[in-house]
Order: C-alpha cells, then sequence, then structure tokens
C-alpha cells in the first residue's frame, strides 16, 4: 500500500483537495470563442469563394452574433479573474509563451475587425441601412473594396483564435490531460462543426442547408477520429498521462463523456444529420441542440477533468 | 572528559553568571556560506520582548516580536535558552493563535444556571472574588480548608497554590503527575533514589543509541529531544524503537519493533535477561553501585527471548540483536522513560525495569546516558510561613499509593465524589488551566464528582468543557500579555527566563498573580502576598540572583555556571552515594518491599481486545498541546480534527473507506460524543487503533473546535490504578465501530 | 548566484513548524498555505518505509508559471527566487493550472501567492523562516553557486532527489533521501 498524504492541513481554497480554479467561465468562454472562430472562418472563406449571395446566412447574418459572443466570452473571463482590476496589464506585456496572452491580443484585434466585417455587410442584409454619416459612409465603402483582405486576415486570426481556445489547455504540462497538442485542432473542429450546425439551422435555403449539414457530418466526423487520437496519446504516454485517460476509460468522465458528449453530443446528431440529407424529417432543432450542448459540455468536461489530473509524486 | 568535583566535596565555586550572557549579533559565515544571524530584521518589527513558551510543559524561552503598528506579530525561539536553542516548535510558533483567538473568555463569568448547562452572567472582577472568598470561607467553616483543593497546569497555578495554602490546604494536584509522568519518577526514585524530572535528565545529544518504549517523539514535540534525537542520528546513534505503531520516530529507527501491546514488560526483562546472561552489562559499574544484582540475575533465569517471544510477538533474534546493539553503545545509551507512561497500571514497574536497564548499561551519570542537572538557587519573595494542613488527600486513601510523591488528580477527583466510608469529601475544586473533563479518565465519575461540589473555580484563557461546570470562571490574559513566574530551569547548564507582556491583556482579562492576590485580599490573606505588583516581586527576587528585571527584559534568558563539575558524576566510576536506603543502585528495591509491592518487577498479562474490538492507542500531534490548543488559529488551520487509525485488514473486514465518518463504542457500551474520520493506514497493528488526543469538543463556545473529531478520553471509562502511586492506567481500554450515534445521554 | 533549498528526508519529523512559522512570518491568510507537509507511507506492516517532506515552491529554473504568465507578474528574481508582482497580476490562474506542484493559490485580495524563499529575509542575509525555526535542523538553504555552501555540501556528498523532475521544470528545492 502506497499512503502519500499532506498531514498539514493544507485546503487551499480552488487549489485542495482537487484543483478547481476555474469554474464555468473559463469553458463557456472558450465555448464562445470556438464558435465565434467558426462562424467567421465560415463567412469569410466563402466570401473568398464568391459565395456570398449562395449563403447568405453563413455569410452575412451569421457573422452579426460574434461581437456579441465575443463579448459575452469577455464578461465571463472578466468574471473569472480574481484580480479584475489590473486587467489592464494583460495589454502592457506581450508574452510570446503565455497562450493566456496570445488570446488577449488576438481577441484584441478580432473583436474590432468582427464588428468591422458585420459593418461592410449592414447594406446587404437591412436594404434601408443608414449610415447617417457621410465620413461613416465613405469609410464603410472603402472597407468593403477591402473585404477580401479583410476576410484574409479574419481567415488567420480566427483560425489562431480557435485553436488557442484548445491550446490554451494543452500548454499546461501540469496538468496531464490538457498536455497534447490535439486539444488545439480538436477545439477548433469542434468550435466549426457548431457553427456549422448552427447556420444549417437557420439558412433559409435547401442549398445552404445541405452544404452545411454535410460540413457539419464532415467536421463530426474528424472530431471523433480526434478523440480517439487523443486518448490513444494518452494510453501511448508516460504513467501521469494513462492515469488521466483512465479518468475517462472507467474512471468519473466516463459516463458524462461517452454518452454525453460523443454519444448525445456527436454520433446521435451525426445520425439525424445523414437521415435528414436522406430526406427524412428531422425536426431541425434537435441535431443543432444536441450538437451545440455537446459542443459546450465537452470544453466543461476538457476544463474540469484536466484540472484534476496531476503528477503523481 | 568530566574531571568530576563532586558535589558532596562541597567546593563552591562562586560563579554567578557574569559570562553567560551575550548579545548575539548579525554575521555571516563566509566559509561555510551560513548566515549565522540571529532572527531580527531592521524595520520589520518596532520591539521584540522576552518570554516562555505556556502552549506546552516545556516553556521554551523565546522572543516575542511587534510590528510597527504594536501588534504581536511572531514568536522565535530564544538563542541562549537549552530548552529551545532558540528554535520553537509549531506551537510555539503558532502561539500567537492563542492571543487572537477571539474565541478567549473575556470577562469573569458567575453560573446562573445548572452546573454544565452553560448560563453565566457577567460579573465584575470585585463580584466574583467576593463570590469566591465568601464560598471558601463558607467551606473552610463548615468542613475545614482541606477540602478544597486546587488542579493545575501552567505557570499561573503556582499563585493559586500559594492562595490555597495560606487558606489552609497543601491539596495541590497536577494531572500530569497521575495522568501521565507519576510512574516514571516513583520507578526511578525506587531504583536511583532520584526522578528523571522535567525537562528529563536524558543526555540525547551525546548518546550512540536511545531505546523509545512507545515514545513518539516527533509526534510529540518535546521541543528539546526532538532537536537532540536529531543531532544524535546525524552522529550516528542508533535508534530503536518499541511501538505497535509505525511511528515518526519509528520510520526513523535501525530497529522497529512492532510489539503486541501492552507487553512491554515481557520485552525490558528479556533484554534484562540477554544483558545479564550474555555477560553484556556493565560490570564495573553494577559492582561499584547496584544492590540485588544477584537477586536480579536469579529473577529473570527463565525470562528468555523466547519466553518474550510467545508474549510479544517480538523474535527472539530481534530481541538479542538489539540488546546486543544497546550493550554495544554502553554506556552512552539512554533506554528512555517516556513520559506519558500510564497505561495498564503496573506502570511503576515498567518504569522500574526501564531504569534497571539503564543501570545493566551504565548509563546512569554517565555522558550519552542521564546527566545530572543543575538549576539557580532561586529564592522566592519571602511571605509568612503557611499554615499546616490538619488532614491531606492522603487520608482519603488510607494504606493505598504509599509511594506517591505528589498529590492524585484522580485520587481528589474520587474522594469528592461523597461516600459513607468518608467523614469528609472535597468540597472545593479551584481549576487553574487544565480541561479536567479530558484531562481524568472516567468521565461520568468526574462530572459525578463536580456536581457534588458547593464550589468550583476554573481560571483559563478559553472556554472548555470544564468552563462549563464552573460556578465562576476567571478569565486569564494570555501568556504574551503578562508577567509570570521567573522560569528557573534544571538543565545541563541552569537558566532563568523571564515572562513578560508584549502587549496589554485584551478584554476584561488578567493575569493569575492578580487574580490570586485579589482573592487573598478579600478573604485577609493579603499578607501571604506581600508585595505591591509582579514587577515589585520579580525585581526582589531576580536581585538575588545577581540580575535585573530591566537586565532581564533585555536578554529574556540568563545562563549561570555549574556550581558543581558533576555533569556526568558516574563518568569514571567515581565514589557515589545514591539517596537509597542502600545508597546503591537498587536493583532490588528495598523501598518497594518495605511497603509490600513486588521488589523485582514481574510480567502480568493484560486484558486483551474482545473479538470485533480493538485497542485503543492514543497519542499526540506535533502541531498540538493535548486539548488545549484545539482552538487555535493557526495550529487548527494545520489540523482540524483527528482521525482513528485502522490497519487495512481490519479496515477491509468492517468496509471501511478512508474519511468516512464514524463513532467509536468501547467495551462498557460508551459511544464516543463524536464521530471520527477513518484514515486506512499500514502505520497501525491489527489489533489496535490509534487517535490523537484533544480533539471532540463539546463546548459550542470553542467556534474551530466543537464537534470536529472524537475524543479518547470519552472512551477511557477503564482505568487501571497503578497500586504503587494510584497513576491511572488508561490503555486498557478496547473500541469498536458504530455507524450511527449514540444515544444523547441525559445530564 | 542560484538559491536553492534542501530538506533532509532522515531528519524531517513533519512537525509543522516550516508551515507555521511561514504564516506568522509573511502574515499568509488563515486557511491559505505556502507550505506544507507531505508523508508517504510505502509496504505492508510490519515492513514499512515513511518519508516526510516538507514542500513548497520549488522555484524552477524552467518555471511554467512564469512561462504561461500572461503580464509578467510571474517572474525570476534575483538568485532565480520566483515572484509574483501582485500589482501586475490579473488572477487569470493561469500560472496556478501550470504548476505541477500545486504551489500558488489565490490570496483572498485576489492576485496569486505563493512561497518566496521569504525574499524580504533573503535580501538581508537571513534564511527563509521556515529554515530558521526548524527545530531538527532539517532544512538547508544557500547558493548553488558557491561550492562552500552548506548547500553545495550536502548536495555534493548526499544523495538528493528532486520533485517531478521529469515535468521539465527543473526544481531547485531538494530532498536529501
Amino acid at each position: 500500500m502506497i499512503e502519500e498524504i499532506i498531514t498539514s492541513g493544507r485546503m487551499n481554497p480552488e487549489i485542495d483537495p482537487v484543483l478547481h480554479v476555474w469554474g464555468w467561465e473559463i469553458p463557456f468562454y472558450l465555448f464562445l470563442g470556438g464558435l465565434s472562430a467558426g462562424i467567421l472562418i465560415f463567412s469569410a472563406y466563402f466570401t473568398l469563394r464568391n459565395r456570398q449571395d449562395e449563403l447568405p446566412i453563413a455569410v452575412k447574418w451569421m457573422p452579426i452574433a460574434v461581437p456579441f459572443l465575443i463579448g459575452i466570452g469577455l464578461i465571463s473571463l472578466l468574471l473569472d479573474l480574481s484580480h479584475v482590476l489590473y486587467a489592464w496589464q494583460l495589454f502592457t506585456n506581450i508574452r510570446w509563451e503565455s497562450p493566456m496572452s496570445w488570446g488577449a491580443w488576438t481577441l484584441m484585434l478580432i473583436t474590432p475587425l468582427s464588428i468591422i466585417w458585420v459593418a461592410t455587410w449592414m447594406e446587404d442584409i437591412f436594404p434601408n441601412w443608414d449610415w447617417k454619416f457621410e465620413e461613416a459612409k465613405t469609410a464603410v465603402n472603402w472597407l468593403k473594396s477591402q473585404r477580401r483582405l479583410l476576410a484574409q486576415v479574419l481567415i488567420l486570426l480566427s483560425i489562431i483564435l480557435g485553436m488557442y481556445t484548445g491550446i490554451l489547455l494543452s500548454a499546461f504540462n501540469a496538468r496531464p490531460f490538457w498536455n497534447t497538442s490535439i486539444l488545439g485542432p480538436l477545439f477548433l473542429t469542434s468550435g466549426l462543426s457548431a457553427s456549422a450546425a448552427l447556420i444549417s439551422f437557420f439558412s433559409r435555403t435547401e442549398v445552404e442547408k445541405r452544404l452545411f449539414t454535410r460540413i457539419d457530418i464532415i467536421l463530426i466526423g474528424i472530431e471523433l477520429f480526434m478523440i480517439i487520437h487523443l486518448f490513444m496519446g494518452h494510453l501511448a504516454g508516460t504513467q501521469v498521462h494513462i492515469q488521466a485517460a483512465k479518468m475517462f476509460l472507467g474512471g468519473a468522465y466516463t459516463v458524462s463523456f461517452w454518452v454525453f458528449v460523443v454519444g448525445l453530443g456527436l454520433i446521435l446528431p451525426v445520425i439525424l444529420e445523414i437521415l435528414e440529407l436522406k430526406h427524412k424529417f428531422i425536426p431541425a432543432i434537435v441535431p443543432v441542440v444536441l450538437i451545440v450542448a455537446g459542443n459546450l459540455m465537452l470544453r466543461f468536461i476538457v476544463v474540469n477533468a484536466g484540472q484534476a489530473s496531476r503528477w503523481l509524486y | 572528559m568530566s574531571n568530576t568535583m563532586n558535589r558532596r566535596d562541597f567546593i563552591k565555586i562562586a560563579s554567578i553568571g557574569a559570562g553567560g550572557v551575550a548579545f548575539a549579533t548579525p554575521l555571516f559565515d563566509f566559509s561555510k556560506g551560513e548566515i549565522l544571524a540571529p532572527d531580527v530584521i531592521p524595520g520589520m518589527y518596532a520591539k521584540r520582548t522576552p518570554t516562555y513558551c505556556e502552549i506546552c510543559f516545556w516553556k521554551c524561552a523565546g522572543w516575542v516580536h511587534t510590528n510597527d503598528k504594536g501588534n504581536i506579530w511572531k514568536v522565535t525561539g530564544h538563542e541562549d535558552d537549552p530548552h529551545s536553542n532558540g528554535r520553537l516548535c509549531p506551537r510555539g510558533t503558532g502561539g500567537v493563535g492563542m492571543y487572537n483567538d477571539e474565541d478567549r473568555l473575556k470577562t469573569p463569568l458567575i453560573r446562573t444556571g445548572e452546573r454544565g448547562n452553560q448560563t453565566f452572567r457577567e460579573a465584575s472582577w470585585d463580584e466574583a472574588f467576593t463570590y469566591i472568598a465568601d464560598g471558601l470561607k463558607k467551606i473552610a467553616a463548615e468542613h475545614g480548608p482541606e477540602c478544597v483543593a486546587l488542579f493545575s497546569h501552567g505557570s499561573g497555578g503556582h499563585y493559586f497554590g500559594d492562595l490555597i495554602k495560606a487558606y489552609g490546604s497543601s491539596n495541590i494536584a497536577a494531572p500530569s503527575y497521575a495522568q501521565c509522568r507519576g510512574p516514571r519518577e516513583v520507578g526511578f526514585i525506587a531504583t536511583y533514589g532520584e526522578g528523571v524530572e522535567s525537562p528529563e535528565r536524558v543526555d540525547i545529544r551525546d548518546t550512540r543509541c536511545l531505546v523509545l518504549i512507545g515514545s513518539h517523539f516527533g509526534e510529540n514535540m518535546h521541543n528539546g529531544p526532538v532537536q537532540e534525537i536529531a543531532q544524535a542520528t546525524e552522529k550516528g546513534a542508533t535508534i530503536i524503537t518499541v511501538d505497535p505503531r509505525f511511528s515518526t520516530v519509528a520510520s526513523k529507527s535501525k530497529f522497529w519493533l512492532p510489539i503486541k501491546p501492552a507487553t512491554d514488560m515481557a520485552l525490558l526483562l528479556a533484554w534484562i535477561h540477554v544483558l545479564i546472561y550474555e555477560d553484556l552489562y556493565d560490570k564495573e559499574y553494577i559492582e561499584k553501585y547496584a544492590f540485588g544484582f544477584e537477586e536480579l540475575k536469579a529473577h529473570v533465569a527463565q525470562m528468555t527471548p523466547e519466553w518474550a517471544y510467545g508474549i510479544t510477538t517480538i523474535k527472539p533474534e530481534v530481541i538479542r540483536q538489539t540488546a546486543r546493539e544497546m550493550a554495544n553503545a554502553s554506556p552512552r545509551v539512554i533506554v528512555h522513560p517516556g513520559r506519558h507512561v500510564t497505561w495498564y497500571g503496573d506502570d511503576t514497574q515498567r518504569l522500574r525495569t526501564v531504569a534497571m536497564l539503564n543501570a545493566l548499561l551504565g548509563s546512569w551519570g554517565r555522558r550519552g546516558g542521564y546527566y545530572y542537572p543543575e538549576q539557580v538557587d532561586f529564592k522566592s519573595y519571602p511571605h509568612p510561613p503557611f499554615p499546616t494542613p490538619k488532614r491531606t488527600w492522603k487520608d482519603a486513601y488510607p494504606g493505598k499509593f504509599k509511594l506517591a510523591g505528589l498529590a492524585l488528580a484522580s485520587g481528589i477527583c474520587d474522594a469528592t465524589v461523597p461516600t459513607t466510608e468518608r467523614d469528609c469529601s472535597f468540597k472545593g475544586w479551584i481549576v487553574n488551566g487544565t480541561n479536567l473533563i479530558h484531562t481524568l479518565p472516567n468521565q461520568a465519575n468526574t462530572l459525578k464528582a463536580i456536581q457534588a461540589l458547593e464550589l468550583m473555580v476554573v481560571i483559563d484563557t478559553m472556554p472548555m468543557e470544564i468552563t462549563g461546570y464552573a460556578d465562576v470562571i476567571l478569565p486569564e490574559c494570555t501568556y504574551l500579555e503578562r508577567y509570570d513566574d521567573i522560569r528557573v530551569s534544571k538543565h545541563r547548564e541552569p537558566t532563568i527566563a523571564l515572562r513578560m507582556p508584549a502587549a496589554k491583556p485584551k478584554w476584561n482579562t488578567k493575569p493569575a498573580w492578580w487574580m490570586a492576590k485579589g482573592i487573598a485580599d478579600k478573604m485577609d490573606l493579603g499578607h501571604y502576598f506581600p508585595w505591591k505588583n509582579i514587577e515589585e516581586k520579580l525585581e526582589w527576587e531576580l536581585k538575588q540572583v545577581g540580575t535585573s528585571l530591566e537586565e532581564m527584559q533585555r536578554i529574556g534568558v540568563k545562563k549561570y555556571k555549574r556550581q558543581f563539575d558533576d555533569l556526568y558524576p558516574m563518568q569514571n566510576l567515581e565514589d557515589f552515594e545514591f539517596n537509597t536506603n542502600t545508597g546503591k543502585i537498587e536493583l532490588f528495591s528495598t523501598a518497594m518491599e518495605d511497603e509490600g509491592y513486588d521488589p523485582l518487577p514481574n510480567y502480568t498479562a493484560h486484558e486483551e481486545p474482545p473479538d470485533g474490538y480493538y485497542r485503543l492507542i492514543y497519542g499526540r500531534a506535533p502541531m498540538h498541546t493535548f486539548s488545549r490548543t484545539a482552538n487555535n488559529p493557526n495550529l487548527t488551520d494545520l489540523m482540524d480534527e483527528n482521525s482513528v487509525w485502522v490497519n487495512p485488514k481490519i479496515a477491509k473486514e468492517w468496509g471501511l473507506k478512508n474519511d468516512q465518518y464514524l463513532w467509536l463504542e468501547n467495551q462498557d457500551g460508551i459511544v464516543s460524543k463524536t464521530p471520527i474520520k477513518v484514515r486506512v493506514t499500514e502505520r497501525i497493528r491489527f489489533d489496535s487503533v490509534y487517535m490523537v488526543h484533544g480533539f471532540g469538543h463539546t463546548n459550542n463556545k470553542l467556534s474551530r473546535a466543537y464537534g470536529k473529531g472524537a475524543s479518547d478520553a470519552d472512551l477511557i471509562t477503564r482505568v487501571h490504578v497503578d497500586p504503587v502511586m494510584g497513576g491511572t492506567g488508561m490503555r486498557g481500554n478496547f473500541v469498536t465501530f458504530r455507524f450511527k450515534a449514540g444515544e444523547e445521554v441525559s445530564s | 548566484m542560484r538559491y536553492a533549498m534542501a530538506v533532509d528526508t532522515l531528519k524531517c519529523v513533519g512537525c509543522t513548524d516550516c508551515v507555521v512559522a511561514c504564516q506568522t512570518e509573511n502574515d499568509v491568510p488563515m486557511g491559505h498555505c505556502r507550505d506544507w507537509i507531505v508523508e508517504k507511507t510505502t509496504g505492508t506492516y510490519p515492513q514499512l518505509q515513511l518519508e516526510i517532506r516538507s514542500e513548497r515552491c520549488n522555484h524552477c529554473a524552467n518555471a511554467p508559471c512564469v512561462r504561461t504568465c500572461p503580464t509578467e507578474a510571474s517572474h525570476y528574481a534575483a538568485g532565480g527566487i520566483v515572484l509574483v508582482e501582485e500589482s501586475e497580476c490579473i488572477g487569470c490562474k493561469a500560472c496556478i493550472t501550470s504548476c505541477p506542484y500545486d504551489a500558488r493559490f489565490i490570496h483572498p485580495e485576489g492576485y496569486v501567492d505563493k512561497c518566496t524563499f521569504c525574499v524580504q529575509r533573503v535580501e538581508k542575509g537571513q534564511k527563509p523562516a521556515c529554515v530558521s525555526v526548524c527545530p531538527t535542523h532539517a532544512m538547508i538553504f544557500g547558493d548553488l553557486d558557491d561550492p562552500n555552501s552548506s548547500i553545495s555540501k550536502a548536495m555534493a556528498t548526499r544523495k538528493w532527489k528532486s520533485l517531478i523532475p521529469e515535468a521539465g521544470t527543473d526544481p531547485k528545492v531538494f530532498y536529501l533521501i
């Protein structure tokens, strides 16, 4: 028997007995970040492909949500900061090694860009839109002419944002469960999947709906593949990684992860989407709710489980 | 080597320590890269004042540091103090918590409801003193002053001792005697003519082999010995630990003997057998100093390691090997007498055996064995002679406990319960700083005694279980807020230490001297306290030993040179007359024989736990002193409840899991008042459970300690009383596990 | 100059004095601690071993907390002591999750706090509070770059280990075994 215990009564709040410094705020923020990144990527990508009129929801409508999503995400991030009055310190430093710093700066750039992006589409969306001021009109018109450049920058920043939501976690080698580079691509893919599902739900045309349903099916396939890889990687790792994987393979997170995230959040909706493509009647709301909920849950579980996984000594 | 100058040579050396005191200055030893600065950071505190610690009986001297806001900041050890060597233990370091505890007693209280119901009204000091004085006068008039007893633990007790002596009673008991170290003193006095005393006169620093019988140094943070054990082991000393539990010190030992509980006597006798029959004992030493060797030799002839194996479960070769290990180190070997030794009721005899083992190894009076301590000849402020009491507590026990050297706390408690056999039971208790409910075994009996009292006065800093039963509660200020008597230490070198207030007393609390003097004034006994205030008393006393209050306030501790060079008086087999009947080390005790006790110790089998029950072993945790620190904010932060240690095999049998709460029930059907957490650990034997003493407080005025953990005292209902001196053996209780609370006992 | 600490597990009795001393010295709020005691028991009764360690921030030379800090609050001070600058800390807790030793915590005032090796004492030539009180002298503090320092000597003559070196942290608290 090995008994290893702290005998001096250490009970630091949120650290002991199991690390839980990050509550709902961080996973929720990661979810919104991923979703925003997904929406912007689709919008920018199909703009570059000149399909803005064919895919109005994806390109023009969905980005309207992004500034709000990011705004809510930032609020929850600020709620998480325990020394929030000093939050401005984030922008007096550039720390290349710190994913937090990366995230802060990316958001700093992407938030105004997403607003500008939405602005360039306002007249398309609302035909009666009036910018009121001549200067604004001129500026927007100039920005419209730069849309391709904007789209390219947005895609780059959105990929960084989407990946960052995972890399933020995988940069912590102290938490073996997070310590896998697949977390970045996985969170990016999952963010894309949730936005594809939402676009498909809101789309008014068969073309757009079917396109995004198809995209979503592929993305979910990639996601499942990455999840399997995540565990294969851990199981082929060191003792601490094996221990971390075991939390999901018989441990505390087994049911919540495999039933809710994988079963109800990925496999069931992908089946429903395939049936939908085959013109079976599926209430459109069902797969999208399942996917978004699964997406959210994935982040909650990963954030929690990562904090519970630790080095053994 | 000591060139012995015997005390008995009467060569006086005038040496009132001029040299002893040097104020340490910061310095850096560049050759070693060591920082040797004392604990002083300029600018980090406004001042430091000397104190000696009151968190346990070790009374380490230290400094109280005050920050620039005038608040007490921290307490550190005093560099010149032989008790602490500049380093306090966690409790001493956490002493500020005692001062900061907001649950402290804040003002005098007088009971308004039933005893134990915790209904009190606030009173002025004058009112409280009048109440006490009237009560004491009434008892003196109706029953005689001898029917009042003082129970005391801690520095202030001396003043209440003077008070009741002036009043006419000599019944002053400390639970530290009959509930703790009494048998040790009696066992050693019967052998060497003197006791081990406190701090123990063991020369651990220079020993080569230290044998511990159940002592768990490191978990009991007796500062001096713990420090010296580390020093000795660094120099390569062997430790042999006998304990059914894998204690901290067992883990540091070369030999750990996981003995079957209650069989230590057989092991000790077998060791004696090996030392004698393998010719390993110190022959010259025994020949010169010992009386009764042949009787002992014959006595242990059959007590072979093989015989002991069947009793103790310790293999014969291990018994032989450890005996040889001791002999190899002889005379620099200590078979340590322990401190809390009231276990099975034959404790005096067991400690006699320990004393004899040391004699056979030639370690008494030798370097690395037992040294001869010395203290300053200290005169107390003169007062008129106290009246001679007509009776003492011993009159309640004709023909019993004949070798008890000090009053028995448990004996006085028993003699308080009225019986037809006695014409006078105790009627009044003054309880100073000792929580008798947790300290004395057999709580039901203690409560019965308390209910029979006419007056109970409790002096404490904290509300405790015992304060709930008091008629009057006097709130004492903590040691950080008061002057007390000078600490006069018996050690390798004599020292004195001053305690002075580092801050004004919080709330309406007062020092013991002020209370005792105040009560005395009310009773027209003021002339026994003939000083104006304690400063005047201390000033006079310090002057007699060549110093002053002003100097002591500055230096805190004053070292004196030994008057006699007899630290190790038997080092080279010098002549020595022991204070025994024969003037020798009595292996065969004539005193014991005279009083009708076994002159040579015998093994007696003790009761074993019934099926499904486990022997209750209790002990200490390094961050707590009994129950008195259980509410200290700094120390509860480290440990706020105890757990019951259960061997994994037993845990499996019962389906017990770590951190699960359950109740313990003893052989008499008594259930612990509070639940306790399980700790499944290999560190405890399968036939025993272990818990740390001092938890399970039931006084809800203790905001941090209330209801946390369980009290072993609840479960010690069967007491094996030592016939020689009345020690209360408490290790003969057995417990089993219960998954729901016991029924409420109506009080 | 490279400050380091060595804890002699053979001498440490786990008394927790280091924990209390740290608390009073540095005014660490109740319910929080910068150092702690771990007891590790291995084996089966009666073949048992016990290792007792006084643990704290390892002041890693390759500190993940410094790397993940988005501001420069977590930083290396003179002698390699890892510190947190309260007025730069935003409380994002990235450093807390990045520490494999769980050595950091959130101070009730919001910033992240941890062992400082008592830098305020060390600057003045004193040992950290925990070292200065240890009753068994189980702790050594000093400069690894000075071959004559007691810590360098202990490391040269004793067997030692550090905690989770495989996490790549290059810890500077060592355990003499």
